[in-house]
């Protein structure tokens, strides 16, 4: 079994793990690591592609690559404000749970605060 | 030559693993924080350490080996001052214990 | 079997088994420190894949400033007070275990009947590679080919950036973000923040000008100037600035617009919109990227920094 295609499953089993800490994780913290799980995996899928098709001196395709990178970028910054909005939930409601009723339930904001 | 330079590197390399391994068992069975911080600087310090020096025959140009050791050189400043602050703050977490 | 596949093979199996593990445990804590190791080490992946830049920017956005992200949010997090997390009943989880499995079973599939002659556009980038007289074929796409991509990124950062902002509260509204951190002032971690960020500015400079034709670029260039402003914030030798100055929206604008106007340039004078003329294009193009790198450090650490929480007066 050739090197890229070890990596092409370990990106399949990649997303597959990411799938499930998302869906299955309490805390939703762990869902948002994840979730950069699953984006990582999907981005090595990417570079798997990528890697086949090398040619012309190149050892891999750089649009792929190019995707990638832009992803990457835009994967942190979606993970960031996900990371910001988990914060202000558990200042505002004092817990972390996603789930409706009276435990998650948020206060709205008392004027001036 | 090229199979003296081959020698080093492989020499120093494996020399650098075997460190880097001894490191991870330490961390592995050491039991507290302190210990296993002096074990890991032992695979900072001797085992990146060693195996820089094996790449460096390897180096394509003198530029090149000094980026090699300049890796080195962050590595182990990086590692050091992390080690203080976490030797501290274990410190610190016992006394209050 | 040779050697190649061999450690390839032991790669994946590590980075599997971490990741398996980082799903897995218990502390949330614990998580976020695998989720850091696990970036290292797909970087490795990476390089395996000849994809150097990738492996750059991997390395310092998604393992380093993720991870510096992910472990500041559980160290908050571990003192908030945690209703009774509630795990999902079985019936969630095995439901969610087969969606998983069939998933990674369709991808698999995938991989292992891509078709054998791979179709690629790597001839056609070099092929190209005169109109910029860049070198470096990833930058190439980036910067010219697909260059609306990464101007529309830059978009997207902007829009992050905004989201994060719009979750201070009434009396921080406009203010600093994150906590003012107080050090030693003859301790261990000053110490580094006097040192490190003077060589860390110039590797930053070094790996964006590096980038047109080695692997590097604006972005891994970024990151690390985002992690020097970080290191120097948590040492407490500066404080994160008030988000409503305007110097600061204009430096986080100043990419995204700077490009829109090169643009918007290419329309006018020349073919076509971010349409290069080829003996302007390389200088053109270290214009963008020496805005781009700083609207891309600034954004990428003032993401870090989270929601104002003090207000802007001091």
């Amino acid at each position: 079994m050739s090197g890229v295609n070890v990596f092409g499953l370990y990106a399949a089993a990649a997303v597959g793990l990411g799938l499930y800490g998302m869906i299955t994780s309490p805390q939703p913290l762990r869902k948002i690591i994840a979730f950069n799980l699953l984006g990582s995996g999907v981005f090595l899928l990417f570079g798997v592609v990528g890697r086949r098709g090398a040619a012309a001196g190149i050892g891999n395709d750089p649009v792929p690559q190019a995707l990638v990178i832009t992803g990457v970028v835009v994967a942190f910054s979606a993970t960031a404000l996900a990371v910001a909005l988990l914060l202000r939930l558990s200042e505002k409601a004092s817990s972390t749970t996603l789930s409706s009723g009276p435990a998650g339930r948020a206060g709205s904001d008392p004027p001036g605060h | 030559m090229s199979l003296a330079r081959d020698m080093i590197t492989l020499v120093a390399v494996s020399a650098g693993a075997f460190f880097f391994l001894a490191g991870t068992i330490g961390l592995l069975r050491f039991p507290d924080t302190l210990t296993r911080l002096h074990a890991l600087t032992k695979a900072d310090n001797l085992g990146l350490g060693l195996v820089v020096l094996g790449l460096l025959p390897q180096a394509a140009s003198v530029r090149d080996a000094l980026k090699l050791i300049s890796v080195w050189l962050l590595a182990l400043l990086a590692g050091a001052t992390v080690s203080q602050l976490i030797a501290r703050a274990a410190r610190e977490a016992r006394t209050t214990r | 079997m040779n050697i190649a596949s061999t450690f390839e093979l032991m790669l994946a199996a590590v980075v599997l088994g971490l990741g398996i593990w980082t799903i897995a445990v218990h502390e949330t804590y614990s998580a976020a420190v695998g989720f850091v190791a696990y970036g290292l080490l797909v970087a490795l992946i990476w390089v395996r894949l000849d994809a150097v830049d990738v492996a750059l920017t991997e390395a310092a956005i998604s393992g380093g400033l993720g991870g510096v992200l992910l472990l500041g949010a559980a160290a908050r997090l571990r003192h908030a007070e945690l209703m009774v997390a509630e795990v999902p009943d079985r019936l969630t989880r095995v439901s969610a275990a087969v969606l998983s499995v069939m998933t990674a079973a369709a991808l698999v599939g995938a991989v292992l009947w891509l078709p054998d002659s791979a179709p690629t556009l790597a001839p056609e980038v070099v092929a190209n590679a005169w109109a910029t007289s860049l070198t470096n074929p990833v930058t190439n796409v980036l910067m010219a080919f697909r260059a609306m991509d990464t101007m529309l990124e830059k978009v997207v950062l902007l829009l992050a950036i905004i989201g994060v902002w719009s979750l201070a509260p009434d009396t921080a509204w406009g203010g600093r973000p994150g906590p003012r951190h107080r050090a030693d002032p003859n301790g261990v971690l000053v110490f580094l923040a006097r040192l490190l960020p003077p060589a860390g500015i110039a590797i930053a400079v070094y790996i964006l000008w590096t980038g047109a034709n080695h692997p590097g670029g604006a972005f891994q260039g970024g990151a690390i100037l985002a992690a020097m402003w970080l290191l120097a914030v948590m040492a407490g030798l500066t404080d994160t600035p008030a988000v409503g100055r305007r110097w600061l929206r204009l430096i986080l604008v100043a990419g995204p617009a700077l490009f829109l106007v090169v643009g918007l340039g290419g329309l006018w004078f020349g073919t076509a919109f971010l349409a290069y003329p080829t003996a302007q294009a390389k200088p053109l193009i270290v214009v963008i990227e020496v805005a781009m790198i700083q609207t891309i450090a600034a954004t990428l650490g003032l993401l870090l920094t989270g929601a104002p929480e003090r207000s802007a007066k001091p």
